[in-house]
């Protein structure tokens, strides 16, 4: 599982960073996303896909291994 | 009938209850994925009720939240004609909404506004400190609820506090959708003069604070400073003023739902979590309008038709939410909208959050036995302005 986080479509409205901090955090010059672990723990996965659906630019995207 | 099979409706606004959106919204929403509307004056357009596709038109590149094109869903005097103003970038697109609006994201991040809690909580506590000389007996709106955003934004922006009241009175003035032409020209006016005085003084001598880094930054004419300014005012001052008064009142007429918070103080983020979905003070929605002919929900909407999403209809949606009509401060399943969604999503809603938490935290923990001052039926609601709430609030608690 990889998580991609796109800086140019991200609109700094820090969905990501308040759903899961310890993945996510926003720059301090205008708020974009960073990405703290681009490869998180299987079990993560709501809290990832809960993350990609309350985006609201569709910036973060989510590569789920098949099968997963 | 020969023609379409529901008639075009009116935005729905009468309530039967003042925590529930206008009964008017389930039939609707139970109908179709979008509802033929008129607008005032006949105007045909559109109207979305349900959670998936307001998520979908908020994201779609074919819809404009540009000032130009848009009507308002409801009666008013009040109508903008031409683009907004420069900076103003509320009422614009990509790229020039995300020009402006990337200046100043910075200062609302989640880690930003958190930091500011001490700030918050000073001003907070001073406020409730007025309460406490103000009683047993007072209104909550005019001595706690409305002071506290617009004195936190105007910290923020390097606002004085003697000109902090006047604005609150312009803000106030544009919000009401039963403002007069020459009330809302008045505080237009007002508006401008105090941005007129404000503005080049800082630039001449820009402070730590929003304002003078959007200065140093160099890029802003003083135009646009002004613009920028503005937006941030308008944007704070009334909205989350609503919303802690709204979730005083709600909380204090679901006396099982504040106990378990009081017995829980860990539920604090949820419960604003909650209270921003079920009471979605935006009550009159967000509207675009359509820049090409496209293609949307099964429907043709035309270029230049206007959708407005009924935000809280949305946000009470059975469809995304279990028991949507049920006020549950434990629920977990977030993902509301009532702060908006895409790419004008609210700017300041990790502060709004911040001052919420802080806020009730303080007001219940410094006054346990608050309970309104007269009986709930007495409450007049702001029925009539962008933003919903209470039009005042009397509480009352023990000495």
């Amino acid at each position: 599982m990889r998580i991609t986080a796109d800086r140019e479509v991200c609109c700094a409205a820090g969905q990501c960073a308040l759903i899961a901090p310890d993945l996510f955090d926003q720059s301090d010059e205008d708020g974009s996303v960073v990405l703290l672990d681009a490869q998180p723990d299987t079990g993560r996965l709501d809290v990832l896909r809960e993350v990609v659906s309350r985006c609201p630019t569709g910036a973060i995207r989510l590569e789920e291994e098949p099968g997963a | 009938m020969v023609d379409a099979p529901h008639p075009p409706v009116s935005l729905p606004t009468k309530r039967s209850c003042p925590f529930d959106p206008p009964d008017g919204y389930t039939p609707l929403r139970e109908q179709e994925r979008i509802t033929h509307m008129s607008y005032p004056g006949g105007t045909p357009g559109w109207l979305v009720t349900r959670h998936a596709e307001a998520k979908e038109l908020l994201t779609h590149k074919s819809f404009s939240a540009r000032q130009e094109g848009i009507i308002s869903p409801v009666p008013t005097e009040l109508a903008y004609d031409g683009p907004a103003d420069p900076g103003a970038f509320a009422k614009t697109d990509d790229p020039v909404h995300s020009k402006y609006r990337k200046l100043v994201t910075g200062f609302f991040t989640v880690r930003r506004t958190r930091q500011l809690a001490p700030m918050i909580e000073r001003i907070v506590h001073e406020q409730l400190d007025d309460l406490e000389k103000a009683g047993p007996g007072a209104d909550l709106v005019e001595v706690f609820t409305e002071s506290v955003p617009s004195r936190v934004m105007c910290e923020m922006i390097g606002v004085p506090e003697s000109e902090r009241r006047s604005l609150q009175r312009h803000v106030e003035t544009l919000g009401r959708l039963s403002s007069t032409v020459p009330e809302a020209l008045a505080a237009v006016s007002g508006m401008s003069g105090f941005l007129a005085r404000f503005v080049p003084t800082r630039m001449d001598d820009p402070r730590d604070d929003i304002l003078g880094d959007l200065i140093r930054g160099g890029q802003l004419t003083e135009q646009e400073l002004m613009g920028m300014t503005a937006t941030l005012i308008t944007g704070a001052f009334d909205t989350t003023g609503n919303m802690l008064a709204m979730g005083v009142y709600t909380l204090l007429e679901h006396p099982d739902q504040l106990a378990k918070l009081q017995a829980d103080p860990e539920l604090m983020g949820a419960a604003v979590e909650e209270l921003l979905r079920f009471l979605t003070i935006s009550h009159l929605g967000a509207s675009r309008w359509a820049l090409e002919d496209v293609e949307f929900a099964g429907q043709t909407i035309k270029k230049g038709e206007v959708v407005t999403v009924a935000l809280p209809a949305v946000n009470r949606d059975p469809e995304r939410y279990e028991n949507p009509d049920q006020l549950d401060i434990g629920r977990t399943d977030h993902g509301h909208l009532g702060l908006g969604h895409g790419v004008h999503q609210c700017l300041g809603q990790h502060l709004a959050r911040t001052i919420l938490r802080v806020g009730y935290e303080a007001l219940f923990d410094r006054f346990p036995t608050l309970r309104l001052g007269v009986p709930s039926d007495e409450i007049r609601m702001r029925d009539d302005f962008v933003h919903y709430g209470p039009r005042s609030l009397p509480v009352t608690w023990d000495d």
